[in-house]
């Protein structure tokens, strides 16, 4: 288990290096200069160039590269271009907002989608299966903003039972969450459904019903811990997903996180804070496929960790 | 235990009248073109104590006799049609089964009725311990408390010979192997002491002398517990061992019912007859043709194989380094002449197919393999290529082996295409040669695997070998996966097809029977090493190695005169052929003892 987590570390350093590398040269290829928004549309080229000078935009990509790894060793995700403020500070401020956001939405997906998917598997082929997956096939294919703004109009325009945004009580996370959570809960759902329809298939629930054993203990004893291992493996993926979504679903809702600094700074290319929310959210990911890994062996206990 | 003992007295005094009554069952299907009976009205009884086999070939409706007597069958796609089954056990329940709602069916499942199933790979929940899986049924059918059901569970292994039964507990399926499995499949079906124990193919899946372990296992708890035992089975010589009546079904129709004496000595149905004559006895079986001794010189070979060896690298360790290695096949050599047999066999894991592997070139491998003269180490993509026609296999499912995409025509022309031989005319007359040559018609070209039968698959299977005209095929368990009256016909038309084309064959098998009606020659393999090799009457008529006397001594011999009281035991498991890289496995060295006839050690 500790070589395991040893070796996975080491993968995951090279993983964000590669990650940084890719990014830092993608916004050094961009077309736009950051310079130019900083400097506003007036200043003459003196200033220009004077400001590029200061941030070091006038050397080589190797050397910039290199200083911006130098500081990511200590920590340091440089200066954003337009608030002057460290990007840490900014990243650490906004991160756990985000954070309690997407376990909420985790739950909701989860929640939702296993329910359904469990539901449709033990009722295959019947009208309730049916009613299940064209619901989940709408979950799926609905916009996350169309979805935010429908709930948004009937839940807190409506009926008032939620707020229409903000951020600070139980009440504000859970329309967001939902939003979220409705796009993966129709993945789930159908993930769901056919891992278990294939466990119900399988001989070891033959030899569960040969014992006269009752229903509920077929499916939650025997078959549900077999065929929810996949969908473990898909939660992993699932915080990629979410870093997607959630610079949509915080806009909608005024939701103070790392999606909505990571918009702004899109629009005025701010280099420093579009590298660092990249960086954080594949450390996010990486973080989210190793927990899913390190939570199947107890599960399943022939995957061993080697 | 005082309570079962007193349980089995009640059943010693109650030996009266049967405790299942079967009659007029008929099972049916519904399917894409409306119902059919799968079973039809099937009558039969089981004693107590008795031991009755459901004898017949895949189709026969054996399994689902045995899964509608469970009240398990596939719902709602099959139902029971007309008739009733009758539970009359020592508890004085008389039901009839087929008019119980679910609630109190799940009471008699595991309970008075337990059945064991085919595969003890798959038949076991992966997830859950092996002693979680043994005091379930326990707690739910006698609301013992936990404690309690462990005790017992404890009890069911040591009584099925699980050693370090308590341990054992705590550890999951794939901890064990396919045998131990199998003694915990019955150490939960017999743990609530049932009256009836359904076996349905219990050692199929197992090697030949952990089957042997097996069916005794069911015999001394048969003897010990009074359990009647309703064994389904295809193969005659479980059926010789084991049975007190057999019952032999065909198309959902029982053919013939009688005495095990009786139905083997004299068989009354003609299908029964010919069931008999087609399964494959050591020494005597149909068409066994006379041993031959390998008499070409070195230089005409089809095929040499020198020291090979195929091993597969474990990654471990923080770096991923290379620290355990699988030694599949260690120190190989045999060569195989034209128009000749060359068995290999051994049990599961023994390295019979890597070897196969190797030599088809689907493995990475060390050592040479020398074909028609050729070394393949030394020769550039294409040569090895040409060279490579000359080998071709047959597996041993006809079912995964065939695109099921692809038109049969197709799959036989395929091999052609790829080797750029003729143009589509021609290669269309000779696959259609081919496909009378193996006892198909022509037009059938046209049609989709799915639309044919297991032993016509398989004779598909072998046009697309024979398509390249190869100077050796291997048949890798080609036969094992067929009904024993389609798998005599296969053979039948290996044999022929051998003479007429003079194609040699390695022929990898477990079955013994089969590799002594076909082979010239026979190689044992145990762990990855060849223990004994010569013509085929010198390894069955005076084997030497011991690992060979036991195989061979472990079949189960079709004929009841000849019943054993006590089968081979196993002494250990057999060891794991995966070791620590540096601790390399002894090299056996083979030495002659005469005629050719070599034994390890």
């Amino acid at each position: 288990m500790i070589t395991y987590l040893g070796r996975r570390i080491i993968q995951s350093a090279l993983i964000l290096l590669g990650v940084s590398l890719i990014t830092f040269a993608l916004l050094y290829l961009l077309p736009a200069d950051p310079v130019r928004q900083i400097a506003g549309r007036s200043a003459t080229p003196e200033t220009v160039e004077n400001i590029r000078r200061q941030l070091g935009l006038d050397q080589p990509f190797v050397i910039q590269y290199w200083r911006y790894l130098g500081g990511l060793i200590n920590g340091d995700l440089g200066r954003s271009y337009i608030q002057r403020s460290q990007v840490t500070e900014l990243i650490v401020s906004r991160l756990p907002a985000s954070l309690l956001l997407m376990v909420g939405a985790i739950v909701c997906e989860l929640a939702i989608g296993l329910t359904m998917g469990l539901i449709a598997a033990v009722k295959r082929g019947t009208p309730t299966d049916q009613t299940l997956m064209v619901a989940s096939f709408v979950g799926v294919s609905a916009p996350q903003f169309v979805v935010g703004l429908l709930l948004l109009y009937v839940f807190a325009v409506r009926l008032g039972w939620f707020p229409i945004g903000g951020y600070g009580t139980w009440r504000h996370l859970v329309l967001p969450s939902l939003t979220m959570g409705i796009l993966g809960a129709g993945w789930y759902a159908r993930m769901m459904r056919s891992s278990m329809i294939d466990v119900l298939r399988q001989d070891y629930m033959r030899t569960a019903r040969a014992k006269g054993l009752a229903r509920a203990a077929i499916i939650f004893r025997h078959a549900l811990p077999n065929a929810i291992l996949p969908v473990i493996a898909m939660i992993g993926i699932d915080v990629g997903i979410f870093m997607g979504g959630i610079v949509v679903v915080e806009s909608v809702f005024g939701w103070p996180g790392i999606g909505q600094l990571a918009w702004q700074a899109i629009q005025r290319v701010d280099i420093p804070i579009i590298m660092g929310v990249t960086l954080v959210s594949a450390c996010a990911i990486v973080l989210g496929n190793l927990l899913a890994d390190i939570v199947a062996p107890f599960i399943d206990p022939r995957i061993k960790l080697r | 235990m005082s309570a079962s003992l007193d349980k089995r007295r009640e059943e010693t005094a109650e030996k009266t009248g049967p405790v299942l009554d079967i009659t007029g069952l008929s099972i049916a299907v519904r399917g894409e073109d409306g119902e059919r009976e799968v079973v039809s009205n099937l009558s039969l009884t089981l004693g107590r104590g008795e031991t009755l086999c459901i004898a017949g070939e895949s189709g026969s409706g054996k399994s689902m006799t045995a899964l509608a007597i469970m009240q398990l069958l596939p719902k709602p796609a099959a139902r029971i049609a007309a008739g009733t089954i009758r539970l009359r056990d020592a508890e004085r329940n008389d039901v009839d089964l087929t008019t119980l709602d679910e609630r109190r069916m799940r009471r008699i499942r595991g309970d008075r009725i337990a059945m064991i199933f085919q595969e003890p790979m798959t038949s076991l929940n992966p997830v859950l311990s092996i002693g979680r899986q043994l005091t379930e049924s326990i707690e739910v059918h006698t609301g013992a408390s936990r404690a309690e059901a462990r005790r017992r569970a404890i009890e069911a292994l040591k009584s099925v010979r699980i050693s370090e039964a308590e341990s054992r507990l705590k550890q999951f399926p794939h901890e064990l192997s396919g045998g131990m499995r199998q003694r915990v499949m019955i150490a939960m079906a017999l743990a609530l002491e049932p009256a009836v124990l359904i076996a349905d193919e219990p050692t199929t899946a197992l090697d030949v002398t952990v089957q042997g372990e097996v069916l005794e296992l069911l015999r001394d708890l048969q003897r010990v517990h009074g359990t009647s035992i309703i064994l389904i089975t295809h193969d005659m010589g479980v059926v010789a061992e084991m049975a007190d009546r057999v019952i032999v079904m065909r198309n959902g129709r029982m053919v013939e019912e009688g005495a095990t004496g009786d139905i083997f000595a004299k068989p009354q149905a003609t299908y029964t007859q010919e069931l008999l004559s087609a399964v494959p006895r050591i020494g005597e079986g149909p068409g066994r043709r006379p041993s031959r001794r390998d008499d070409g010189t070195a230089n005409d070979h089809v095929a040499e194989i020198n020291d090979l060896s195929v091993r597969f690298d474990l990654r471990g360790g923080l770096l991923g380094r290379v620290n355990r290695r699988v030694h599949a096949v260690e120190g190989v050599s045999f060569s195989i002449a034209p128009h000749e047999t060359l068995a290999l066999v051994g049990e599961s894991g023994c390295g019979k197919s890597t070897t196969a592997k190797a030599l088809a070139g689907l493995v990475p491998y060390e050592g040479a393999i020398r074909i028609g003269g050729r070394n393949l180490s030394g020769l550039g993509g294409d040569e090895r290529k040409a060279v490579r026609r000359d080998i071709q296999m047959v597996f041993q499912d006809p079912f995964a082996s065939l695109d099921p995409r692809m038109r049969v025509g197709e799959l036989v022309a395929e091999p052609l295409l790829i080797h750029g031989i003729g143009s589509k005319q021609e290669r269309r007359d000779r696959v259609a040669a081919l496909f009378e040559r193996v006892g198909l018609s022509a037009d059938q070209m046209e049609l989709y695997p799915h639309e044919f039968s297991g032993g016509q698959r398989q004779r598909i299977c072998i046009a697309r070998a024979l398509a390249l005209r190869p100077k050796l095929i291997i048949a890798d368990e080609s036969v094992s996966a067929l009904d024993v009256s389609v798998q005599a016909r296969v053979l039948d038309l290996l044999k022929e097809l051998q003479s007429e084309f003079g194609v040699a064959y390695l022929f990898i098998s477990h079955d013994m029977a089969v590799v002594e009606n076909i082979s010239d020659r026979v190689a044992v393999m145990y762990l990855g090493q060849i223990v004994e090799m010569g013509t085929r009457d010198q390894v069955f008529s005076n084997p030497r190695h011991p690992y060979t006397k036991r195989l061979i001594e472990a079949v189960p011999v079709p004929d009841p005169t000849r019943r054993r009281s006590r089968f081979a035991r196993l002494d250990k498991e057999i060891a794991s052929a995966t070791r620590k890289v540096g601790d390399d496995p002894q090299r056996l060295t083979l030495r002659d003892v005469g005629d050719g006839h070599l034994v390890a050690g």
